[in-house]
Protein backbone atom coordinates (compact mmCIF):
# COMPACT_ATOMS: atom_id res chain seq x y z
CA UNK A 1 0.00 0.00 0.00
CA UNK A 2 1.62 3.61 -1.15
CA UNK A 3 1.01 5.32 1.98
CA UNK A 4 2.73 8.40 0.80
CA UNK A 5 0.22 9.35 -2.05
CA UNK A 6 -1.44 11.71 -2.72
CA UNK A 7 -4.02 12.43 -5.36
CA UNK A 8 -2.89 10.77 -8.69
CA UNK A 9 0.52 12.17 -8.87
CA UNK A 10 2.10 13.91 -6.44
CA UNK A 11 3.66 11.99 -3.20
CA UNK A 12 3.67 13.67 0.33
CA UNK A 13 6.98 13.11 2.07
CA UNK A 14 6.85 11.86 5.82
CA UNK A 15 10.39 12.12 6.76
CA UNK A 16 11.03 14.90 4.75
CA UNK A 17 14.93 15.13 3.39
CA UNK A 18 16.89 18.43 4.06
CA UNK A 19 18.60 20.57 1.60
CA UNK A 20 22.21 20.59 3.11
CA UNK A 21 24.25 22.39 1.32
CA UNK A 22 24.15 23.12 -3.00
CA UNK A 23 26.88 24.63 -5.00
CA UNK A 24 26.19 26.37 -8.63
CA UNK A 25 28.92 27.22 -10.69
CA UNK A 26 28.70 29.43 -14.31
CA UNK A 27 29.96 30.78 -17.51
CA UNK A 28 31.00 34.10 -18.19
CA UNK A 29 27.39 35.41 -19.92
CA UNK A 30 25.59 33.75 -16.74
CA UNK A 31 27.97 35.52 -14.65
CA UNK A 32 26.89 38.65 -15.95
CA UNK A 33 23.38 38.36 -15.72
CA UNK A 34 21.04 39.75 -13.05
CA UNK A 35 21.76 36.75 -10.66
CA UNK A 36 25.49 37.10 -10.58
CA UNK A 37 25.57 37.65 -7.00
CA UNK A 38 24.32 34.35 -5.95
CA UNK A 39 26.44 31.79 -7.51
CA UNK A 40 29.62 30.50 -6.06
CA UNK A 41 31.38 30.14 -9.37
CA UNK A 42 31.84 32.47 -12.20
CA UNK A 43 34.53 30.93 -14.97
CA UNK A 44 35.88 33.49 -17.06
CA UNK A 45 36.80 30.81 -19.54
CA UNK A 46 33.98 28.41 -20.79
CA UNK A 47 36.55 26.03 -21.68
CA UNK A 48 38.23 26.01 -18.41
CA UNK A 49 40.98 24.62 -19.31
CA UNK A 50 40.16 21.73 -21.24
CA UNK A 51 40.37 21.11 -24.82
CA UNK A 52 36.81 20.86 -25.82
CA UNK A 53 33.13 22.55 -24.92
CA UNK A 54 31.94 18.60 -23.78
CA UNK A 55 34.95 18.08 -21.54
CA UNK A 56 34.63 21.38 -19.74
CA UNK A 57 30.41 20.56 -19.26
CA UNK A 58 31.83 17.29 -17.46
CA UNK A 59 34.56 19.12 -14.87
CA UNK A 60 31.79 21.62 -14.24
CA UNK A 61 29.46 19.25 -13.01
CA UNK A 62 32.21 17.18 -11.19
CA UNK A 63 33.66 20.70 -9.81
CA UNK A 64 29.80 21.39 -8.90
CA UNK A 65 29.48 18.17 -7.40
CA UNK A 66 32.65 18.64 -5.57
CA UNK A 67 31.83 21.69 -3.74
CA UNK A 68 28.39 20.71 -2.78
CA UNK A 69 29.94 17.90 -0.95
CA UNK A 70 33.04 20.24 0.47
CA UNK A 71 30.05 22.77 1.26
CA UNK A 72 28.21 19.98 3.52
CA UNK A 73 31.63 19.41 5.18
CA UNK A 74 31.41 15.89 3.74
CA UNK A 75 33.54 13.74 1.59
CA UNK A 76 32.37 12.00 -1.22
CA UNK A 77 32.26 8.56 -0.02
CA UNK A 78 30.10 9.67 2.60
CA UNK A 79 27.52 9.99 -0.55
CA UNK A 80 25.09 6.78 -0.87
CA UNK A 81 23.98 7.59 -4.92
CA UNK A 82 24.46 10.20 -7.18
CA UNK A 83 21.80 11.50 -9.30
CA UNK A 84 22.54 13.30 -12.61
CA UNK A 85 22.14 14.07 -15.75
CA UNK A 86 22.49 16.62 -18.99
CA UNK A 87 21.38 17.11 -22.48
CA UNK A 88 24.21 15.58 -24.71
CA UNK A 89 23.88 11.92 -26.20
CA UNK A 90 23.91 9.83 -23.66
CA UNK A 91 24.51 11.95 -20.93
CA UNK A 92 28.14 11.92 -21.61
CA UNK A 93 28.85 14.85 -19.15
CA UNK A 94 27.41 12.94 -15.78
CA UNK A 95 29.11 9.74 -16.84
CA UNK A 96 32.68 11.57 -17.04
CA UNK A 97 31.74 13.52 -14.01
CA UNK A 98 30.63 10.47 -12.35
CA UNK A 99 33.89 8.57 -13.05
CA UNK A 100 35.50 10.83 -10.98
CA UNK A 101 34.05 10.37 -7.85
CA UNK A 102 33.06 6.69 -6.78
CA UNK A 103 29.77 7.51 -6.04
CA UNK A 104 26.86 4.58 -6.87
CA UNK A 105 25.48 6.38 -9.78
CA UNK A 106 22.26 6.67 -11.39
CA UNK A 107 22.32 8.55 -14.79
CA UNK A 108 19.06 10.32 -15.58
CA UNK A 109 17.54 12.31 -18.86
CA UNK A 110 15.10 14.40 -18.60
CA UNK A 111 16.52 17.15 -20.79
CA UNK A 112 16.16 20.70 -19.27
CA UNK A 113 14.00 19.10 -16.12
CA UNK A 114 16.68 16.85 -15.12
CA UNK A 115 16.93 19.59 -11.89
CA UNK A 116 13.87 18.19 -10.56
CA UNK A 117 13.84 14.62 -11.42
CA UNK A 118 16.68 14.36 -9.80
CA UNK A 119 15.21 16.23 -6.59
CA UNK A 120 12.33 14.01 -6.84
CA UNK A 121 14.17 10.30 -7.10
CA UNK A 122 16.87 11.30 -4.85
CA UNK A 123 13.89 12.73 -2.20
CA UNK A 124 12.29 9.66 -2.47
CA UNK A 125 15.12 7.34 -2.13
CA UNK A 126 15.93 9.72 1.21
CA UNK A 127 12.44 9.63 2.43
CA UNK A 128 11.80 5.70 2.30
CA UNK A 129 14.92 4.72 4.19
CA UNK A 130 17.29 3.39 1.40
CA UNK A 131 20.13 6.62 1.77
CA UNK A 132 20.92 9.34 4.43
CA UNK A 133 23.18 11.33 1.48
CA UNK A 134 22.52 11.31 -2.00
CA UNK A 135 23.56 14.34 -4.14
CA UNK A 136 21.23 15.34 -7.10
CA UNK A 137 23.06 17.45 -9.81
CA UNK A 138 22.67 18.53 -13.63
CA UNK A 139 24.68 20.61 -16.20
CA UNK A 140 24.38 22.29 -19.56
CA UNK A 141 27.21 23.91 -21.97
CA UNK A 142 26.24 26.45 -24.48
CA UNK A 143 28.77 25.71 -26.66
CA UNK A 144 28.32 21.99 -26.68
CA UNK A 145 24.25 21.91 -27.11
CA UNK A 146 24.76 24.67 -29.86
CA UNK A 147 27.28 22.12 -31.95
CA UNK A 148 24.97 18.74 -31.12
CA UNK A 149 21.55 20.78 -31.65
CA UNK A 150 22.01 23.75 -33.96
CA UNK A 151 24.70 25.62 -35.73
CA UNK A 152 28.80 25.75 -35.35
CA UNK A 153 29.48 28.82 -33.36
CA UNK A 154 31.27 30.70 -36.32
CA UNK A 155 28.32 29.92 -38.67
CA UNK A 156 26.74 33.12 -39.19
CA UNK A 157 23.25 32.34 -38.66
CA UNK A 158 20.28 35.02 -36.88
CA UNK A 159 18.55 33.34 -34.57
CA UNK A 160 14.86 33.78 -34.24
CA UNK A 161 12.94 35.64 -31.48
CA UNK A 162 11.49 32.93 -29.63
CA UNK A 163 15.24 30.81 -29.55
CA UNK A 164 15.96 30.84 -26.17
CA UNK A 165 20.39 30.84 -25.07
CA UNK A 166 21.65 27.65 -23.05
CA UNK A 167 22.93 28.20 -20.02
CA UNK A 168 26.65 27.72 -19.17
CA UNK A 169 26.17 26.78 -15.68
CA UNK A 170 26.17 23.26 -13.37
CA UNK A 171 24.23 22.78 -9.53
CA UNK A 172 24.24 20.12 -7.38
CA UNK A 173 22.29 19.65 -4.18
CA UNK A 174 22.63 17.72 -1.18
CA UNK A 175 19.84 16.07 0.31
CA UNK A 176 20.24 14.89 3.40
CA UNK A 177 17.80 12.46 5.99
CA UNK A 178 18.75 14.77 8.96
CA UNK A 179 19.34 18.79 8.59
CA UNK A 180 17.49 22.17 9.52
CA UNK A 181 16.44 22.89 6.19
CA UNK A 182 15.04 23.41 3.74
CA UNK A 183 12.68 20.68 3.15
CA UNK A 184 11.68 19.05 -0.08
CA UNK A 185 8.26 17.82 1.31
CA UNK A 186 6.12 17.34 -2.10
CA UNK A 187 7.17 15.53 -5.23
CA UNK A 188 4.30 15.99 -8.42
CA UNK A 189 5.84 13.83 -10.80
CA UNK A 190 4.46 14.88 -14.95
CA UNK A 191 3.37 13.31 -17.69
CA UNK A 192 4.28 13.39 -21.41
CA UNK A 193 2.41 16.63 -23.00
CA UNK A 194 2.86 16.93 -26.49
CA UNK A 195 0.52 19.59 -28.56
CA UNK A 196 2.10 19.12 -32.12
CA UNK A 197 4.48 21.74 -31.95
CA UNK A 198 7.79 20.90 -34.14
CA UNK A 199 9.42 24.21 -33.97
CA UNK A 200 12.93 23.58 -31.84
CA UNK A 201 13.71 27.43 -31.94
CA UNK A 202 10.49 27.47 -29.76
CA UNK A 203 11.13 25.58 -26.05
CA UNK A 204 8.36 27.49 -24.28
CA UNK A 205 5.85 27.39 -26.70
CA UNK A 206 6.48 23.03 -26.28
CA UNK A 207 7.22 22.64 -22.68
CA UNK A 208 4.28 25.08 -21.41
CA UNK A 209 1.36 22.30 -21.50
CA UNK A 210 3.63 19.86 -19.32
CA UNK A 211 4.38 22.74 -16.82
CA UNK A 212 0.49 23.45 -16.97
CA UNK A 213 -0.43 20.06 -16.09
CA UNK A 214 1.89 19.64 -13.55
CA UNK A 215 1.42 22.84 -11.86
CA UNK A 216 -2.95 22.45 -11.66
CA UNK A 217 -2.59 18.53 -11.06
CA UNK A 218 -0.26 19.60 -7.83
CA UNK A 219 -2.51 22.45 -6.75
CA UNK A 220 -5.40 19.79 -6.98
CA UNK A 221 -3.42 16.84 -5.28
CA UNK A 222 -2.21 18.41 -2.45
CA UNK A 223 -5.37 20.50 -1.98
CA UNK A 224 -2.76 23.84 -2.01
CA UNK A 225 -3.52 26.91 -4.27
CA UNK A 226 -1.32 29.28 -5.97
CA UNK A 227 -1.28 32.09 -2.56
CA UNK A 228 0.22 28.81 -0.73
CA UNK A 229 3.17 29.27 -2.47
CA UNK A 230 6.05 32.61 -1.50
CA UNK A 231 7.13 31.34 -5.54
CA UNK A 232 6.17 29.19 -8.00
CA UNK A 233 9.20 28.79 -10.67
CA UNK A 234 9.01 26.88 -13.86
CA UNK A 235 12.90 26.17 -15.42
CA UNK A 236 13.44 27.74 -18.59
CA UNK A 237 10.10 28.34 -20.35
CA UNK A 238 11.33 31.95 -20.86
CA UNK A 239 9.04 34.69 -22.41
CA UNK A 240 7.03 33.01 -24.54
CA UNK A 241 6.24 30.13 -22.47
CA UNK A 242 5.80 31.86 -19.22
CA UNK A 243 3.40 34.29 -20.80
CA UNK A 244 1.18 31.02 -22.37
CA UNK A 245 1.66 29.60 -18.70
CA UNK A 246 0.31 32.91 -17.04
CA UNK A 247 -2.59 33.00 -19.46
CA UNK A 248 -3.51 29.45 -19.56
CA UNK A 249 -3.19 28.55 -15.51
CA UNK A 250 -5.65 32.04 -15.68
CA UNK A 251 -8.02 29.85 -17.78
CA UNK A 252 -7.89 27.32 -15.55
CA UNK A 253 -8.64 29.17 -12.68
CA UNK A 254 -5.17 29.54 -11.35
CA UNK A 255 -3.98 33.45 -10.78
CA UNK A 256 -0.24 32.93 -10.72
CA UNK A 257 0.09 36.41 -11.70
CA UNK A 258 1.67 37.53 -8.63
CA UNK A 259 4.35 35.04 -7.51
CA UNK A 260 5.12 33.04 -10.28
CA UNK A 261 8.42 33.52 -12.87
CA UNK A 262 10.59 31.15 -15.07
CA UNK A 263 14.30 30.73 -14.35
CA UNK A 264 15.48 31.31 -18.29
CA UNK A 265 13.38 34.91 -17.84
CA UNK A 266 15.29 35.52 -14.36
CA UNK A 267 19.08 34.35 -15.46
CA UNK A 268 19.65 36.59 -17.89
CA UNK A 269 18.93 40.42 -18.68
CA UNK A 270 17.23 39.56 -22.23
CA UNK A 271 17.63 42.99 -23.86
CA UNK A 272 21.31 43.52 -22.24
CA UNK A 273 22.28 40.21 -23.22
CA UNK A 274 20.72 39.71 -26.36
CA UNK A 275 19.61 35.72 -25.25
CA UNK A 276 16.15 36.17 -27.29
CA UNK A 277 13.36 34.65 -25.21
CA UNK A 278 15.45 33.73 -22.16
CA UNK A 279 17.65 31.28 -20.74
CA UNK A 280 17.48 27.27 -21.31
CA UNK A 281 19.33 23.89 -20.72
CA UNK A 282 19.66 21.64 -17.96
CA UNK A 283 21.72 24.02 -15.94
CA UNK A 284 19.06 27.25 -16.09
CA UNK A 285 17.30 25.76 -13.23
CA UNK A 286 19.94 23.91 -12.03
CA UNK A 287 21.59 26.86 -11.16
CA UNK A 288 18.84 29.43 -10.71
CA UNK A 289 17.76 26.94 -8.02
CA UNK A 290 21.37 25.97 -6.14
CA UNK A 291 22.15 29.79 -6.39
CA UNK A 292 19.54 32.06 -6.06
CA UNK A 293 16.82 30.08 -4.99
CA UNK A 294 18.79 28.30 -1.93
CA UNK A 295 20.09 31.13 -0.53
CA UNK A 296 17.48 33.69 -0.64
CA UNK A 297 15.41 30.72 1.25
CA UNK A 298 18.18 30.04 3.75
CA UNK A 299 17.96 33.90 4.43
CA UNK A 300 14.23 33.54 4.56
CA UNK A 301 12.97 35.84 2.35
CA UNK A 302 11.35 32.64 0.39
CA UNK A 303 9.64 30.05 2.76
CA UNK A 304 7.55 28.03 0.36
CA UNK A 305 8.73 27.57 -3.27
CA UNK A 306 7.12 25.28 -6.02
CA UNK A 307 10.63 24.14 -8.30
CA UNK A 308 9.09 22.88 -11.82
CA UNK A 309 12.03 22.18 -14.16
CA UNK A 310 10.28 21.39 -17.65
CA UNK A 311 12.31 19.85 -20.69
CA UNK A 312 11.88 19.43 -24.08
CA UNK A 313 12.66 15.30 -24.88
CA UNK A 314 12.88 15.38 -28.95
CA UNK A 315 16.48 15.37 -30.66
CA UNK A 316 18.24 16.68 -33.61
CA UNK A 317 17.00 13.20 -35.56
CA UNK A 318 13.35 13.06 -34.15
CA UNK A 319 13.18 17.14 -35.06
CA UNK A 320 14.59 16.09 -38.99
CA UNK A 321 12.19 13.23 -39.30
CA UNK A 322 9.27 15.56 -38.30
CA UNK A 323 8.34 14.37 -35.27
CA UNK A 324 6.66 16.78 -32.44
CA UNK A 325 8.50 17.71 -29.52
CA UNK A 326 7.27 16.05 -25.94
CA UNK A 327 7.30 18.29 -23.11
CA UNK A 328 7.71 17.51 -18.99
CA UNK A 329 7.77 19.22 -16.41
CA UNK A 330 8.22 17.91 -12.68
CA UNK A 331 7.32 19.88 -9.37
CA UNK A 332 8.72 19.68 -6.31
CA UNK A 333 7.93 21.50 -3.43
CA UNK A 334 10.49 22.74 -1.14
CA UNK A 335 9.75 24.41 2.30
CA UNK A 336 11.62 26.21 5.27
CA UNK A 337 9.45 24.48 7.74
CA UNK A 338 7.98 20.89 7.74
CA UNK A 339 4.16 20.47 9.02
CA UNK B 1 -5.75 23.10 -21.49
CA UNK B 2 -8.52 20.01 -21.63
CA UNK B 3 -10.52 21.75 -24.22
CA UNK B 4 -7.87 23.15 -26.13
CA UNK B 5 -6.97 20.88 -29.04
CA UNK B 6 -3.54 20.86 -30.92
CA UNK B 7 -4.40 23.27 -33.72
CA UNK B 8 -6.29 25.78 -31.61
CA UNK B 9 -3.02 25.33 -28.91
CA UNK B 10 -0.44 25.82 -32.34
CA UNK B 11 -2.30 28.87 -33.21
CA UNK B 12 -2.50 30.92 -30.18
CA UNK B 13 0.89 29.77 -29.80
CA UNK B 14 2.08 31.32 -33.52
CA UNK B 15 0.17 34.71 -32.19
CA UNK B 16 2.22 34.72 -29.01
CA UNK B 17 5.80 34.45 -31.04
CA UNK B 18 7.17 38.07 -31.74
CA UNK B 19 7.17 38.67 -35.11
CA UNK B 20 10.46 39.42 -37.63
CA UNK B 21 11.08 42.57 -38.08
CA UNK B 22 10.95 42.13 -41.79
CA UNK B 23 11.48 45.77 -42.95
CA UNK B 24 14.72 46.08 -40.51
CA UNK B 25 15.90 42.79 -41.85
CA UNK B 26 15.71 43.32 -45.55
CA UNK B 27 17.37 46.87 -45.23
CA UNK B 28 20.70 45.50 -43.22
CA UNK B 29 20.36 42.41 -45.54
CA UNK B 30 20.72 44.96 -48.52
CA UNK B 31 22.96 46.98 -46.97
CA UNK B 32 25.65 44.50 -46.04
CA UNK B 33 25.14 42.31 -49.50
CA UNK B 34 25.87 45.33 -51.05
CA UNK B 35 28.67 46.48 -49.50
CA UNK B 36 29.85 43.26 -50.13
CA UNK B 37 29.32 42.67 -53.36
CA UNK B 38 30.85 46.66 -53.75
CA UNK B 39 33.90 45.41 -52.02
CA UNK B 40 34.36 42.91 -54.70
CA UNK B 41 33.69 45.20 -57.62
CA UNK B 42 36.72 47.35 -56.01
CA UNK B 43 38.83 43.96 -56.72
CA UNK B 44 37.45 43.23 -59.46
CA UNK B 45 38.58 46.67 -61.15
CA UNK B 46 42.18 46.78 -59.52
CA UNK B 47 42.87 43.14 -60.71
CA UNK B 48 41.73 44.96 -64.29
CA UNK B 49 43.31 47.57 -64.49
CA UNK B 50 46.48 44.86 -63.54
CA UNK B 51 46.02 44.20 -67.23
CA UNK B 52 44.07 40.48 -66.13
CA UNK B 53 41.04 39.32 -68.82
CA UNK B 54 37.91 38.98 -67.65
CA UNK B 55 37.92 35.45 -66.85
CA UNK B 56 41.33 35.84 -64.50
CA UNK B 57 39.44 39.02 -63.09
CA UNK B 58 36.11 36.93 -62.02
CA UNK B 59 38.39 33.76 -60.79
CA UNK B 60 40.22 36.64 -58.77
CA UNK B 61 38.28 38.11 -57.25
CA UNK B 62 36.18 34.83 -56.37
CA UNK B 63 39.54 33.40 -55.11
CA UNK B 64 40.34 36.67 -52.59
CA UNK B 65 36.58 37.23 -51.42
CA UNK B 66 36.83 33.45 -50.21
CA UNK B 67 39.74 33.81 -48.43
CA UNK B 68 38.48 36.99 -46.94
CA UNK B 69 34.88 35.16 -45.89
CA UNK B 70 36.88 32.17 -44.31
CA UNK B 71 39.88 34.52 -42.91
CA UNK B 72 36.85 36.65 -40.65
CA UNK B 73 35.39 33.23 -39.93
CA UNK B 74 38.56 32.16 -38.27
CA UNK B 75 38.73 35.49 -36.55
CA UNK B 76 35.42 35.05 -35.27
CA UNK B 77 34.15 38.20 -37.05
CA UNK B 78 31.72 36.61 -39.96
CA UNK B 79 29.61 35.55 -37.61
CA UNK B 80 28.71 38.87 -35.85
CA UNK B 81 28.44 39.97 -40.21
CA UNK B 82 25.71 37.55 -40.20
CA UNK B 83 23.43 38.34 -37.16
CA UNK B 84 23.55 41.63 -38.68
CA UNK B 85 23.16 40.84 -42.38
CA UNK B 86 21.31 37.51 -42.59
CA UNK B 87 20.66 36.78 -46.30
CA UNK B 88 22.83 39.65 -47.30
CA UNK B 89 25.75 38.09 -45.85
CA UNK B 90 24.71 34.28 -46.05
CA UNK B 91 24.65 34.74 -49.90
CA UNK B 92 27.44 36.41 -51.67
CA UNK B 93 30.33 33.80 -51.77
CA UNK B 94 32.30 35.20 -47.85
CA UNK B 95 29.09 33.49 -46.58
CA UNK B 96 29.88 30.37 -48.41
CA UNK B 97 33.45 30.74 -47.34
CA UNK B 98 32.09 30.80 -44.12
CA UNK B 99 29.25 27.81 -44.03
CA UNK B 100 32.10 25.63 -44.78
CA UNK B 101 35.03 27.10 -42.66
CA UNK B 102 32.84 27.11 -39.49
CA UNK B 103 31.92 23.42 -39.25
CA UNK B 104 35.05 22.10 -40.41
CA UNK B 105 36.84 24.92 -37.03
CA UNK B 106 33.96 23.66 -34.64
CA UNK B 107 34.43 19.82 -35.42
CA UNK B 108 38.26 19.82 -35.17
CA UNK B 109 38.12 18.18 -31.89
CA UNK B 110 36.67 14.94 -33.28
CA UNK B 111 39.54 14.60 -36.03
CA UNK B 112 41.30 15.52 -38.94
CA UNK B 113 39.15 12.88 -40.93
CA UNK B 114 35.82 12.12 -39.40
CA UNK B 115 35.80 16.11 -37.65
CA UNK B 116 37.09 18.41 -40.15
CA UNK B 117 36.84 16.61 -43.35
CA UNK B 118 33.98 15.03 -42.74
CA UNK B 119 31.93 17.84 -40.93
CA UNK B 120 33.11 20.19 -43.13
CA UNK B 121 30.18 19.66 -45.70
CA UNK B 122 27.42 19.94 -43.00
CA UNK B 123 25.61 23.37 -44.08
CA UNK B 124 27.26 23.80 -47.68
CA UNK B 125 26.74 20.12 -48.74
CA UNK B 126 22.91 20.82 -49.57
CA UNK B 127 24.11 23.53 -51.60
CA UNK B 128 26.24 22.06 -53.57
CA UNK B 129 24.30 18.80 -54.33
CA UNK B 130 21.28 20.92 -55.14
CA UNK B 131 23.57 23.44 -57.34
CA UNK B 132 25.47 20.95 -59.10
CA UNK B 133 22.22 18.74 -59.79
CA UNK B 134 20.39 21.59 -61.04
CA UNK B 135 22.87 22.87 -63.14
CA UNK B 136 23.29 18.88 -64.91
CA UNK B 137 19.70 19.58 -65.28
CA UNK B 138 19.15 22.78 -67.04
CA UNK B 139 22.44 21.13 -69.42
CA UNK B 140 20.35 18.28 -70.58
CA UNK B 141 17.37 21.09 -71.65
CA UNK B 142 19.96 23.49 -73.31
CA UNK B 143 21.43 20.53 -75.25
CA UNK B 144 18.13 18.97 -76.20
CA UNK B 145 16.30 22.64 -76.93
CA UNK B 146 19.57 23.57 -79.22
CA UNK B 147 19.62 20.60 -80.73
CA UNK B 148 16.17 20.39 -81.42
CA UNK B 149 16.23 24.39 -82.59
Amino acid sequence: MALKRIGTQTVKLSNPPSIISTASIVGPKEGEGPLKDYFDVILEDDLWGQDSFEKSEAKLQEEAIKLAIQNADLSPNQIEYLFSGDLLNQITSSGYAARQLAIPYFGLYGACSTMTESLSLGAMIVDGGFADKVVCATSSHFSSAERQFRFPLEYGAQRPFSSQWTVTGAGATVLSSTGKGPYITYVTTGKIQDYGLVDANNMGGAMAPAAIDTISQHFKDTGYNPEDYDLIITGDLASIGKSILLDLMKKAGYDLSKNYTDCGVKIFDNVKQDTHAGGSGCGCAAVVFNGYIYKEMVKGNLNRVLLVATGALHSSTSILQDESIPGIAHAVTIDNMVF
Amino acid sequence: MENMNNKEYQKYVEQKIPKPTYAKNMLFAFIVGGLICVFGQIIGNILSNYGLNKEKVAAGTSIILVFLGAFLTGLGVYDKIGKIGGAGAAIPITGFANSIVSPAMEFKKEGFIFGVASKMFNIAGPVLVYGVGSSVIVGILYLILTKGG
